[in-house]
């Protein structure tokens, strides 16, 4: 199917979020969107998708003008869609995920489980799609769940595929998978339009690329184009795409984490047996594909659960009893992954946010009265030094860009002295100018002397920052590298393999 | 590249317990052996073994009081109660449906060694009690506790959290009632023998009403909806006892005076010893119950309907995703929830006593609710939870009259049998996913 869109425009309120946007789908393609968190690629797929409607323009379908009112829609005209958030029931299995809303029945409305699971293994062997049908999605990793996602596309005849971001959850060597898959729809003859922001995916698998940037279409590219070409359009600026750091001076172990296990609420041991040790003016690197128990080790460091083995130290004191606020007393920093859910209020002010974890001192307050001149004075000299763009000091945090939230969390945690930093996911759904200050800020941070831990599903993150790797899967740490191994290596770590190059890595 | 990775090296899996495995055991031999202590009490308070027991519910020409041996029944529950406790306490204790079975059965030994000890030493010459057959009356109290449950069930797998049973159910047996009466005394071309059943019809009507009113605000203004159950309860209590109220005394007969539906008998399966009567000797709207159940559950688990409800109350969105109307999938949940609960409510009237009168049903559609929880949103599990609740009601009843137990302890006892069947029962109880959280679409 050739899909095009023409002029299509979609305003709330006075914002723009797609401005006038043009785009040609060609039958058997694979077109590469590529753009920013909050450019406005997610608006134009859910208007595609029949989620929204859109202000102004038209979706034109092999020649004829179509309209979406609801996903259904969209479905019957063949356009499919992989959410990043996947939409499926847990507690369902692989066949009824794919079967709901166009159920397989032997009449009268009574389903036919056994045609679902017949077509769903019919899709998988034709597509290369491993998959159990009846299998309960909740048990499945969450690559297998992006399949089902797909099947769930196929099945429903879909000749355009839209992927939005499928990448962020999976391992190197799944993303290597899902472009194999890709490669082999397009053989078959089904365009896939694949939103990313990630410059390395558009070149490989891309056959043409279309950069947005503010709600517009910026340009067109070919994937033979240079990432640093590629990143200056998206950005609108050339941009620094390495961090310019020295050498480590690493001093003393500061954090030490021993023989820690961590059972999660559904009964899960999801941290096991974990130990290693953080020191000062260094970077300690937790990479993993996402879900593997960095959160739940997080967590048990900074008192947010108790680990239910094993023990944390701080300078050689043991914390693993402590709540948040003793873990806070005792010096460290913490950005959380979720900033909306763990990071701000965010109906408060930016001043009020930036003392969140401040206030309690005398600097702050006299007794239960708050220092509101204090305060105010924090909260100017924290936005310049942080260059956190708001209109006001009064403004609520929630109406920030993604950018300028993460700066709000990022300048409180930094206004503390610091034994050590956790920073967890630090510049996910960040705009690429404000991953650079905030990449120089941690540096800087390392450089005062404090043990950076940063934990990151993102290798290319990992790697900008880190003095030494620590590898997680399935809730164990599988080994400790240099950052001088390939990213191949490190990749397979992240789907279990412990490797030789462990043995190098020292604290592990 | 094959679709699997590999699993790690076998690194030896560190030996770190559950917390709540823990929690688990600890709770399992705590109850064991407080029930295993109480057991061997009641064994040993007995002095004289002698009961009478019927097989019926009352005494009649059929059902004659005979005599038994407390010795063996109270021993027995003892043995029972003490297996369980080892098991537990070796970490032994079954999981799932043998867990459950298991502790089924330890409430049963309960039950079992309290009434020995509760009917045995009655006094010579004193009052006599022997013991009654349960069945009928557990049969009469859960007869509306699982229609409410099953309203329940549909609703929370639906989305929508729907606290207004009790609401459902007063509106139900004011309005069967009023239509049972004008059945009988105005409409003649309906004949007598179904103006019972046409009360059913008023019930349903007023059920589906209150449902509306639920689906009306809940989904149309996203109206929190816990604070709406409760506000509609208020509202059907209030227009209830109002509406009685404007009833005057010469006019009762004719609104409030309804033809009760009569038992029919099964052939064949009413000659069941022991239970046949009780459960297959009943009026129409007990069959209909029976019915429900099957049907609710065969709606939910096999049609195209019931997947959609279950993905509308997991995930909306994903249904949404897929071109399924979230809103109007909810709608007719909450509707067909109002079918059962207001047929739950024409029990109190023309199920049961007849005339209406003020909180008739008082409180039942709350216990409906805790069945509905019990059962972990399943119907057939919500079932038994209603049959459980109302086996310990109607207990409650038959206990009253005899001599050593303390009234106090007897209110307190419902409660403590469902702490003890909640132990076996264990496992994480877990809501639809988007239970009373609105759809907001974007």
């Amino acid at each position: 199917m050739k899909l095009e869109i023409k002029g299509l425009t979609k305003r709330f309120g006075s914002f723009t979020a797609n401005d006038h946007i043009d785009l040609t789908v060609e039958p058997g393609e694979i077109h590469c969107l590529l753009g920013e968190n909050g450019a406005g690629k997610s608006t134009l797929m859910n208007m595609l998708y029949g989620l929204l409607d859109p202000t102004e323009g038209e979706i034109v379908a092999d020649g004829t003008p179509v309209t979406f009112a609801t996903p259904g829609e969209a479905i019957d005209a063949g356009i499919g869609m992989v959410h990043q958030h996947f939409m499926l029931v847990p507690v369902f299995t692989v066949a009824e995920n794919v079967m709901l809303g166009r159920e397989q029945t032997r009449g009268a409305g009574v389903l036919d489980r056994r045609a679902a699971s017949r077509l769903v293994r019919e899709l998988s062997d034709r597509y290369g799609l491993a998959v159990d049908p009846d299998a309960l999605v909740e048990d499945l990793p969450v690559g297998v769940q992006q399949r089902v996602e797909i099947l769930k596309a196929l099945a429903n005849d879909a000749k355009v595929l839209i992927l939005d971001e499928p990448t962020a959850v999976l391992t190197p060597q799944e993303i290597d998978e899902l472009m194999g898959i890709m490669r082999g729809l397009k053989e078959q003859g089904t365009s896939i339009i694949f939103i990313t922001h990630k410059l390395r995916e558009v070149k490989a698998i891309g056959d043409r690329i279309s950069v947005i940037r503010r709600g517009k279409v910026v340009g067109t590219a070919q994937p033979s184009a240079s990432e640093a070409e590629l990143a200056e359009l998206m950005v609108g600026r050339s941009v620094q795409l390495t961090v310019d750091k020295a050498a480590p001076t690493a001093g003393d172990v500061v954090l030490e984490a021993r023989h820690v296990s961590v059972v999660d609420p559904r009964g899960h041991l999801v941290v096991k047996d974990v130990s290693f040790e953080a020191r000062g003016g260094e970077v300690l690197g937790i990479a993993g594909v996402q879900g593997n128990g960095q959160t739940e080790l997080i967590k048990s460091l900074l008192g947010l659960v108790r680990p239910d083995a094993g023990q944390i130290f701080v300078e050689g004191r043991d914390i693993s009893r402590h709540g948040p606020r003793q873990s806070l007393e005792e010096g460290i920093g913490y950005v959380p992954e979720d900033r909306s859910h763990d990071g701000f209020v965010g109906s408060f002010s930016v001043r009020e946010n930036l003392v969140l974890d401040l206030f309690r001192n005398d600097e702050f307050s006299r007794g239960p009265v708050l220092r509101r001149d204090a305060i105010e004075a924090n909260a100017r000299h924290r936005i310049e030094e942080f260059d956190i763009r708001t209109e006001t000091m009064e403004t609520p945090v929630a109406s920030l860009s993604g950018g300028n939230q993460q700066k709000v969390v990022v300048a409180r945690e930094f206004s503390r002295p610091l034994k050590v930093l956790i920073a967890s996911q630090p510049t996910r759904g960040v705009d690429v100018g404000s991953i650079e200050f905030i990449h120089k800020r941690i540096v800087a941070e390392r450089d005062r002397g404090t043990a950076v831990i940063i934990v990151s599903t993102e290798l290319d993150e990992i790697y900008a920052l880190s003095d030494r790797i620590a590898v997680m899967y399935d809730g164990r740490i599988v080994g400790t590298v240099d950052p001088s191994i390939p990213r191949e290596e490190i990749g397979l770590m992240m789907a279990g393999a412990s490797t030789p190059a462990a043995a190098n890595g020292g604290a592990a | 590249m094959t679709t699997t990775t590999e699993a790690p090296a076998a690194a030896p899996e560190p030996q770190v317990r559950d917390r709540a495995d823990v929690r688990r055991q600890v709770r399992l031999v705590i109850t064991f052996a407080v029930v295993l202590a109480a057991l061997v009490a009641f064994a040993l308070l007995i002095e004289d073994p002698k009961f009478t027991y019927l097989l019926g519910e009352k005494r009649t020409a059929e059902f004659v009081p005979k005599d038994g041996n407390a010795t063996y029944i109270s021993w027995g529950a003892v043995a029972i109660a003490a297996a369980a406790l080892v098991l537990a306490a070796l970490d032994r204790f079954p999981r799932g449906w043998k867990g459950a079975l298991l502790g089924v059965l330890v409430g049963l030994a309960f039950y079992a060694g309290f009434l020995m000890w509760a009917y045995t030493d009655q006094g010579e010459g004193g009052f006599q009690a022997f013991i009654a057959n349960p069945i009928p009356g557990t049969i009469r109290i859960a007869t509306p506790l699982v229609l409410g449950a099953l309203a329940g069930c549909l609703c929370e797998r639906a989305g929508v959290i729907n606290i207004a049973i009790e609401a459902q159910f007063l509106s139900g047996a004011f309005f069967a009632s009023v239509f049972s009466s004008v059945a009988y005394s105005s409409l003649v071309f309906i004949p007598v023998g179904l103006c019972a059943a046409f009360g059913l019809l008023g019930g349903v009507v007023a059920g589906v009403l209150i449902a509306a009113m639920l689906g009306w605000f809940a989904l149309r203004y996203h109206v929190n909806q816990v604070v709406l159950g409760v506000v509609l309860v208020a509202f059907a209590t209030g227009l209830t006892s109002f509406l009685l109220g404007q009833i005057p005394s010469e006019h009762k007969e004719t609104l409030n005076d309804p033809q009760v539906l009569e038992k029919i008998e099964i052939p064949v399966l009413a000659d069941i010893p022991v239970v046949g009567d009780a459960l297959f000797n009943q009026t129409l709207l007990v069959y209909l119950m029976y019915a429900s159940v099957a049907l609710v559950s065969f709606l939910l688990f096999q049609t195209r309907w019931g997947l959609r409800v279950r993905a509308v109350g997991e995930h909306p969105k994903a249904a949404d995703t897929v071109g399924i109307k979230v809103d109007r999938v909810r709608w007719q949940a909450v509707l067909l929830g109002g079918v059962f609960a207001g047929l739950g409510g024409a029990y109190y009237t023309v199920g049961s006593t007849g005339a209406f009168d003020r909180e008739v049903s008082a409180g039942t559609g709350f216990i409906a609710l805790a069945a509905v929880i019990m059962g972990r949103w399943h119907p057939v599990g919500a079932t038994f939870a209603a049959v459980f609740f109302g086996f310990m009601w109607n207990l409650q009843n038959q206990l009253s009259f005899v001599q050593p137990v303390p009234g106090e302890l007897l209110g307190a006892a419902p409660y403590l049998a469902t702490i003890i069947a909640v132990a076996g029962f264990v496992g994480r109880v877990r809501p639809p996913a988007a239970d009373g959280e609105p759809y907001v679409k974007g």
